[in-house]
């Protein structure tokens, strides 16, 4: 199992954003997460990243009980929310290059990304204040398969992109769970995530039930 | 290729990634030649205009540079922390699963490299702008005051911008929580560079005393920053 969450509550500026929510992931999978905004999605991936405390409930993420240990489930997931973690005065072969030296990746494996994401071209010179929202969401994915993480966590991962970066990146989430990923996405364009995803699950109001 | 999920990084080289990274977008950005070193150089020329007066300014050089250098603190953590909370980066630092006191380190590092070119000209400028005379062993004490309340300051700006980086209000947050713990800096490196300007009669000797001060304050935060950044930054 690579997530499984019992009766989680997190309590996020004195509100229960997730308020009872169980679910579980088995690896390999693509979930998506839909519902209204402020359902409680993001709240859910940033829990699962170990980013916030788990209020009541137990939370096991890739082994580690988030309750006790959430720090320890950091090496071993990528989080993408809304903002991409990119910084706009370097460069996008900078941005990349400075996120996999903190976790030990090879040029090569930098490069591998660029070119996954397309962004070997003249496009890895270019500052990231220059891109347009699109190519700064790529280089932010780049940052994610530098880092070959076992759980990928996405907020919106759409949004932004083109229809021939949508199609990359469907892809890439597809090549990500081939190589052994489990993948948990946020998103609102229901159609294509439906067509992306293996499972469904649907947030209201801080619980999660199958779609 | 080989996993790297999962594994941690040796901390030097995550201090040497955050030290590079802050000092190239400074190279880029430009905001610590283009922006703070002016506004910490119309500090020293407008109290020179105020004051007016040449044996007062000799008197109280050393005050007006570490006074300037504290305001320029203040300008220099907000935009050390700005680029990191700008796109969200912080919360990937978090994420990554690295030491942040390895983090801390290296924004401290990079903070003291700006503060020292910064204190470097402002030094100059009290020299030419004061008329200020520096000895042999005034200027080993100087050199010795500038590291070591560097050190502490660097330290402490860290410490303090970690704490105040998700808060709202922040850019004067900042200031209202570091200026009374730099005070002890403050009082320190003036009466040190007193000493080695020689201002008002007073002995290079009497400076090293104060040395002992800023060592200890810089020593404390160092120790204290990197066991509490992680915390701060997390919560």
């Amino acid at each position: 199992m690579i997530v499984s969450f019992s009766d989680v509550v997190v309590v996020y500026d004195n509100f229960p954003a997730l308020a009872g929510a169980s679910f579980e992931v088995t690896s390999g999978e693509i979930v998506l997460l839909q519902g209204p905004n402020g359902a409680g999605k993001t709240t859910l991936l940033r829990a699962c990243a170990g980013l916030l405390p788990i209020a009541r409930g137990t939370a096991i993420v890739l082994g580690c009980d988030l309750g006790v240990e959430r720090h320890a489930v950091r090496t071993k997931v990528g989080l993408l929310g809304h903002a991409n973690g990119l910084f706009q005065d370097l460069t996008v072969a900078e941005n990349i290059s400075f996120w996999s030296r903190l976790i030990g990746a090879s040029d090569r494996d930098v490069e591998t990304a660029m070119q996954i994401m397309g962004l070997s071209d003249r496009l890895s010179a270019t500052r990231v204040a220059n891109l347009s929202a699109g190519q700064r969401r790529r280089c932010a994915l780049a940052t994610l398969i530098v880092r070959r993480a076992q759980l990928w966590l996405l907020d919106e991962p759409h949004a932004g992109l083109d229809s021939q970066g949508r199609d990359e990146l469907d892809k890439t989430l597809r090549s990500a769970r081939e190589a052994g990923a489990t993948v948990v996405f946020a998103s609102h364009e229901i159609d294509r995530a439906q067509n992306l995803a293996t499972r469904s699950l649907t947030v209201v109001g801080g619980v999660v039930t199958e779609s | 290729m080989k996993n790297i999920s999962g594994t941690r990084v040796a901390k030097g080289k995550v201090v040497t990634a955050v030290l590079l990274k802050d000092l190239r977008i400074e190279l880029r950005s430009r905001v610590v030649t283009n922006q703070v070193l002016p506004f910490a150089g119309l500090v020293l020329v407008m109290f020179a205009f105020a004051l007016d007066n040449d044996d007062v300014l000799q008197r109280v050089a050393g005050g007006l540079v570490w006074l300037a250098t504290l305001f320029s603190l203040f300008i220099i953590v907000q935009r050390s922390f700005a680029i990191d909370t700008a796109d969200g980066a912080l919360d990937s630092l978090r994420v990554a699963g690295i030491d942040l006191s390895a983090v801390f380190f290296g924004k401290a590092i990079a903070l003291a490299l700006k503060l020292v070119a910064l204190e470097i000209v402002l030094i100059c400028g009290a020299v030419l702008l004061y008329r200020v005379d520096l000895s042999a062993s005034g200027l080993v004490l100087l050199v010795t005051c500038v590291l070591c309340a560097t050190s502490g300051l660097a330290f402490v700006g860290t410490l303090y911008g970690g704490l105040t980086a998700g808060a709202k209000g922040r850019e004067t947050l900042l200031p209202l929580l570091l200026l009374p713990v730099v005070a002890p800096v403050l009082i320190a490196a003036t009466r040190a560079t007193e000493a080695a300007f020689g201002s008002g009669g007073a002995q290079t000797s009497e400076g090293w005393a104060w040395i002992g001060l800023l060592t200890v304050f810089a020593a404390v935060f160092g120790v204290g920053g990197s066991l509490a950044f992680g915390s701060l930054i997390d919560e």
